[in-house]
């Protein structure tokens, strides 16, 4: 079987590092030749998009995979793993990644400084995020944490001006304080266990010290919800991602802000065993819950009260990184279907996010603006990127057939089978919210124009871009028999814990 | 007290006023300072409570593994730092500004 090939017996860990160093060199080969930098650039972007796609289809076929990373053995070397739930989140990024990648081509085309400085740094980018969803060790996932966030910083200020520079500074103080009480978090860790390799702490943790142990899950889970901006952690990311050139924008929201909730997920699955197992495992998850509900009203009714089309869209990330959270009751009360749900969400915002950026940017270029009370008659000049912005909001709002349908319908089985309805209210309420801003600037779009202004031309690769992506979103949603099995490689506890873990868990919460 | 509780809790006093004052202060030179006191407080944890083997009776011994991990996190903070003055030395040198400017100084 020609599959095989890639998979752990076959080329799969060669893939697996080509996934992180391919990226790496094409960065550092792209700062010193900035000449070819746009050239080598999308080459190299789109040669890594293809490793990471082989390498999806290898730990579908063949199962996970490891490796040690020069030779040395897990409790001093660092260990790489590709399990179904990276695969997943790094197949999302390649597909994101190669499309922002053809839309920067484009929108970069006559601005020399911008083009020599986005591609060396986006690559890094997207190194930092692969290391990130390899890496099997809480030290190593703390570097490539600040990699991702370094990089993110410095192409939020790619565009140079006062308000880009703001939002970069804010942006680097709170992903450095995130990142300093993970770090907190990992150094009282190693004072429980001696180790940061993942599988041999979440071993150690059933006899760890018990309050340092729960200090130290705080000060980590904190520090990732300030970096993945779940309110009312949520202030730092309007103005980044609004402020920033539109594939920069669509990177930030639909890839960085997804890292560091993987990282949550990773370690409440991995580490923590899907709860701390005392009781306050759950009264954890509830808090998340109760977070995540309120950002998505928050966040949704913010967005809706925007004037600016991208600081409309950066709104509904905070909104959507809500459902992300209010996943962790619904699962930890034995609905392990719910991770399956925030993940199909997690992958399905990723790339109709980007989507709404990237034809966001289209009507800026096109406009020279991004006011929505100005876009009309948009819908005649740029058919493609409006239908993208559209399709882009069906899976945003969850509507079939799109991957947030699945997604919301997973979270909302899983509350109505606990009885949890104030859960579900939250959930249908934030996709009608979702769809009344998405009319909004769909609406303002076929109004017929007043006046006639002088308008530029967007080059067809940034319209496809944002439409591929868009029906990639779509998409998604019909492929939950090719993705759900994916989501369970390489997993014991992870996504769908067994019966015996659900049960303990709900014994542990009752006591 | 034993003495890896000592500098655990030195070095968390560390983080809490590396925090206050990170939270207190606009101007962002003040507020990089503040990340520096509050990263010398987890690198100081991460040292002082490190041990081997835990919950051995054996005579604390120097651990070289967290050592290591904390050079690179002061590799991590040098960059940030550096990365954060040459943010802010630009954002002055256009606007004259040094604060994020949404506590009403303009």
């Amino acid at each position: 079987m020609p599959l095989q090939l890639l998979g752990p017996g076959g080329l799969g860990p060669d893939l697996l590092l080509a996934a992180v160093f391919l990226p790496l060199a094409a960065a550092l080969v792209c700062f010193l030749l900035p000449r070819l930098a746009a050239t080598l650039g999308l080459i190299s972007a789109l040669l890594t998009a293809a490793a990471t796609l082989a390498l999806m289809l290898g730990v579908l076929a063949g199962g996970g995979m490891e490796v040690q990373l020069g030779g040395w053995q897990a409790p001093l070397g660092i260990r790489w793993r590709s399990d179904g739930l990276s695969a997943a989140l790094m197949a999302m990024t390649a597909v994101v990644g190669a499309m922002v990648s053809l839309y920067a081509a484009a929108y970069f085309r006559h601005t020399a400084y911008e083009r020599t400085y986005f591609w060396p740094i986006w690559l890094v980018l997207w190194a930092a995020l692969n290391a990130l969803f390899l890496s099997a060790d809480l030290f190593n996932l703390y570097v490539t944490l600040e990699l991702l966030g370094f990089a993110a910083v410095s192409l939020t200020a790619l565009g140079g001006g006062a308000a880009a520079l703001t939002g970069a500074i804010r942006y680097l103080l709170v992903s450095v304080l995130g990142s300093l009480a993970y770090l907190l978090g990992v150094a009282l860790v190693y004072h429980g266990c001696g180790t940061v390799d993942i599988a041999l702490v979440a071993a150690c943790v059933p006899d760890a010290p018990r309050p340092a142990l729960k200090v130290a899950v705080a000060a980590m889970i904190a520090g990732l919800l300030l970096k993945t901006a779940l309110f009312p952690f949520h202030v730092w990311l309007p103005p980044a991602h609004g402020s920033a050139p539109a594939p920069v924008s669509a990177v930030l929201s639909a890839l960085v802000v997804k890292a560091s909730f993987y990282l949550v997920l990773r370690l409440w699955l991995d580490v923590l065993g899907g709860g701390d197992g005392d009781g306050s495992g759950r009264w954890l998850a509830e808090l998340l819950g109760v977070l995540g509900a309120a950002a998505v009203i928050w966040g949704s009714v913010l967005a809706l009260r925007q004037a600016r089309l991208k600081l409309l869209i950066a709104y509904s990330t905070v909104a959507q990184i809500g459902y992300l959270f209010m996943a962790f009751p619904l699962a930890v009360a034995g609905g392990a279907a719910a991770w399956t749900g925030a993940l199909y969400l997690a992958l399905a915002h990723g790339l109709a996010k980007a989507a709404m950026f990237l034809s966001a940017g289209s009507l800026l270029r096109f406009g020279g603006h991004d006011r929505i009370a100005e876009l009309d008659s948009a819908v005649h000049r740029l058919p493609l990127t409006l239908t993208a912005f559209a399709l882009a909001g069906v899976s945003i709002m969850g509507l079939p057939p799109s991957g947030g349908f699945i997604g919301k319908w997973l979270l909302l089985e899983a509350a109505f089978q606990q009885g949890r309805f104030v859960l579900a209210a939250v959930i249908l309420l934030g996709g009608v919210l979702a769809a009344a801003y998405v009319f909004k600037v769909v609406g303002h779009a076929f109004t017929p124009a007043e006046r006639e202004r002088r308008l530029r031309s967007v080059p067809p690769g940034m319209e496809w871009s944002a439409l591929l992506l868009a029906l990639a979103a779509i998409v998604l949603g019909l492929t939950l028999p090719l993705i759900s099995p994916l989501l369970q490689v390489g997993t014991d506890a992870a996504v769908a814990p067994p019966v015996s873990a659900a049960v303990a868990l709900t014994a542990g919460g009752a006591v | 007290m034993t003495q890896p509780v000592f500098w655990g809790l030195v070095g968390m006093a560390l983080v809490v006023m590396g925090l206050y004052a990170l939270i207190v202060h606009a101007h962002l030179l003040r507020k990089v300072l503040a990340l520096n006191i509050m990263s010398s407080g987890v690198f100081l944890v991460f040292i002082g409570l490190a041990r081997r083997a835990p919950g051995e009776g054996t005579p604390p011994a120097a651990d070289p593994v967290p050592q290591a991990m904390v050079l690179t996190g002061i590799v991590v903070a040098v960059a940030a730092t550096g990365l954060a003055l040459a943010l802010i030395v630009r954002l002055r040198a256009l606007t004259g500004r040094t604060t994020l400017g949404d506590e009403g100084g303009h």
